[in-house]
């Protein structure tokens, strides 16, 4: 059984059409990937999973749980943390502070042995933990979303382009990470425009195009595709 | 390892303590004065409003600064604290004859009433964003003001009527007394507020807001503000934590409605006007968002100034008008931000220098950490 099924998901911005009868499954231990130029409905995906939109018609199934209407703060609790576009942190907090909001839902007792683990896995915000995370540089900032993300100990992470405005030797960072977290067990919902670097981590990858979806495959299948590398790898 | 938690507590416990021993000290200074004979009657009569000025404006403090919301219309929770505290304070009179009892039962109520309100208003309001919440709290100022106007409540043996538009609807039977006469407000209610009574409230006002915003909840509310679609991603629930604080605001304004309310034996509806909300707006905007501190300071000191200026006579607003955007200035200009730090850090050099020559250990603020 798939850990996320999503089946056929209609989503509007009010007579925008953005999302059209799109269907994927993630698997566990997977890593997912759906890529797609600007305006795919990439993100609107992602936000309709963990509960911001909601789908005209449907159904998205979380470990066989139908997320109909659940909000938000809920599907955090049922293990699905977004690490949401453009590095969402709490600006005004300490790093530690913002790891320690994100285990906002679990249990006081685990939140110790939650940071000593992002910390294990990003030695750079150990350094940085006393510092305002609005000091951060914009690769330390994304480090500390994902850390965050992470503190809810999540069956299903979904991180939203992890990538963006990032320098080219941060966004490979940021991959050997997502990486390394998959070699660790971790589910993957990776939402990219970097195609490139995103098929190179995938198990499997959806092509989104104005809204549904218009290829799938593994990442290598994909990556050798003539129609992906004429759309997205630039020949 | 000690933990950025612990930290924090830390800081924010000797923050908090540092806000009760402020308080404490005032009043004990205040009081010690008052025995001396040393206070002008005028400053006494300001004593009772001053606390009340303070709980608005940390209160107020708790949605604008902490929580983020601009609102409007404190000044109407203050009005519906202050006369349903009326009604309960006078038709208790009979049953309870000591006086602080009922003022406490009257504050009890007048919190509940205006929390109750605030809980109305904010379900719906607290889903709107930025500007249009600033707009629905101003209009919920107003037409409080225009009903608690047109409101006409009497008591008599039977309990306690209440008729709208005109007194004559208001029938009551022999011995009823009117209590609140629509435009002319509530008369003759007996004044049951003291100066310890604000003082305590305050304290009672501090104690509630500091431990809300140190709680789990007002990290979650501190969050709120600071990025609100990551803390949804964090899995907070907007609402809830936004309505927390608004709720809890609006009540301890009642409280301070009913304070000041039994202060006088009369109280319009019209005092509690839009001018109320953005003058305790101002207490919260110049003691610094966020800063319950700075809300205390400026709050007693901004209800002192006017009656400071009274030498001015005329031109006492245009004075008042002329320190307050001096002081906004002041605080907000880098030079002379930069100059209050250097005198600051001169203060803090001397009385190093003082306790070193008395041979004592430094254990100055922060440093043994």
């Amino acid at each position: 059984m798939a850990l996320l099924k999503v089946d056929t998901i209609h989503v509007y911005y009010g007579s925008i059409h953005a999302v059209k009868g799109v269907s994927f499954e993630v698997n566990e231990g997977e890593v997912v990937t759906l890529i797609g130029a600007n305006g795919a409905g990439k993100s609107t995906v992602l936000n309709t999973i963990s509960g911001l939109l909601h789908p005209r018609s449907g159904s998205i199934e979380f470990e066989g749980k139908d997320l109909k209407g659940v909000p938000p703060h809920k599907i955090v609790e049922h293990g699905l943390a977004q690490c949401p576009e453009g590095r969402r942190i709490f600006l005004q907090m300490t790093v530690e502070d913002n790891l320690e909001m994100g285990a906002f839902t679990q249990p006081g007792s685990t939140i110790a042995g939650g940071i000593a683990d992002v910390y294990k896995r990003f030695p750079r915000l150990e350094e940085r933990r006393r510092q305002v995370a609005g000091t951060l540089s914009g690769g330390e900032q994304q480090m500390l979303a994902m850390g965050r993300a992470l503190m809810s100990r999540p069956k299903l992470l979904m991180l939203d382009e992890p990538s963006m405005g990032l320098a080219p030797i941060l966004v490979e960072q940021i991959f050997d990470i997502i990486r390394e977290l998959h070699k660790a067990g971790t589910t993957i919902l990776l939402v990219e425009q970097n195609a490139q670097a995103a098929l190179s981590v995938a198990d499997r990858a959806y092509v989104l195009e104005t809204g549904t979806v218009s290829l799938s495959g593994t990442g290598a299948e994909l990556m050798a595709s003539d129609k992906v590398r004429e759309a997205y790898l630039g020949g | 390892m000690k933990t950025e938690k612990k930290r924090r507590l830390r800081r924010n416990t000797r923050r908090s303590l540092i806000n009760y021993a402020i308080v404490i000290a005032a009043y004990a200074i205040v009081q010690a004065l008052n025995a001396g004979g040393n206070i002008k009657s005028s400053l006494q009569g300001q004593l009772v409003p001053i606390c009340a000025y303070i709980v608005m404006a940390v209160s107020l403090n708790l949605v604008v600064g902490v929580s983020g919301e601009l609102s409007l219309g404190h000044a109407g929770f203050m009005s519906i604290g202050a006369f349903t505290g009326i009604v309960a304070a006078t038709a208790l009179q009979a049953a309870i004859p000591m006086g602080w009892v009922r003022l406490l039962i009257a504050m009890v109520v007048g919190a509940a009433f205006a929390g109750l309100f605030g809980l109305l208003v904010g379900v719906p309001v607290l889903r709107l964003r930025g500007d249009y919440l600033a707009i629905v709290t101003l209009a919920f100022g107003e037409i409080v003001k225009n009903i608690m106007n047109i409101l006409y409540v009497g008591i008599d043996e039977k309990g306690v009527h209440i008729a709208a538009l005109e007194g004559s609807r208001l029938v009551l039977a022999e011995g009823g007394v009117p209590l609140i006469k629509g435009p002319m407000g509530a008369v003759g209610v007996a004044k049951l507020s003291t100066f310890t009574a604000g003082f305590l409230l305050v304290l009672v006002t501090l104690f509630v807001v500091q431990n809300l915003v140190d709680s789990r909840a007002g990290r979650a509310i501190l969050a709120l503000r600071d990025n609100r679609i990551a803390a949804e991603s964090v899995g907070l629930s907007v609402t809830k934590y936004k309505l927390m604080a608004f709720v809890t605001s609006a009540a301890l304004a009642g409280a301070a409605g009913v304070l000041y309310g039994l202060n006088y034996t009369g109280l319009a509806a019209k005092k509690f006007d839009f001018n109320t909300s953005i003058l305790v707006l101002v207490f919260v905007v110049l003691g610094g968002m966020g800063n319950i501190r700075g809300s205390i300071i400026a709050a007693a000191l901004l209800t002192i100034l006017p009656e400071a200026l009274r030498e001015f006579a005329d031109f006492r607003m245009l004075a008042y008008a002329i320190v307050l955007i001096l002081v906004m200035l002041a605080t907000n200009n880098p030079t002379m931000q930069q100059f209050f730090a250097a005198v600051m850090e001169k203060v803090r050099g001397t009385f190093r220098e003082l306790f070193q020559k008395n041979g004592e250990t430094v254990k100055g603020g922060g440093n043994h950490e």
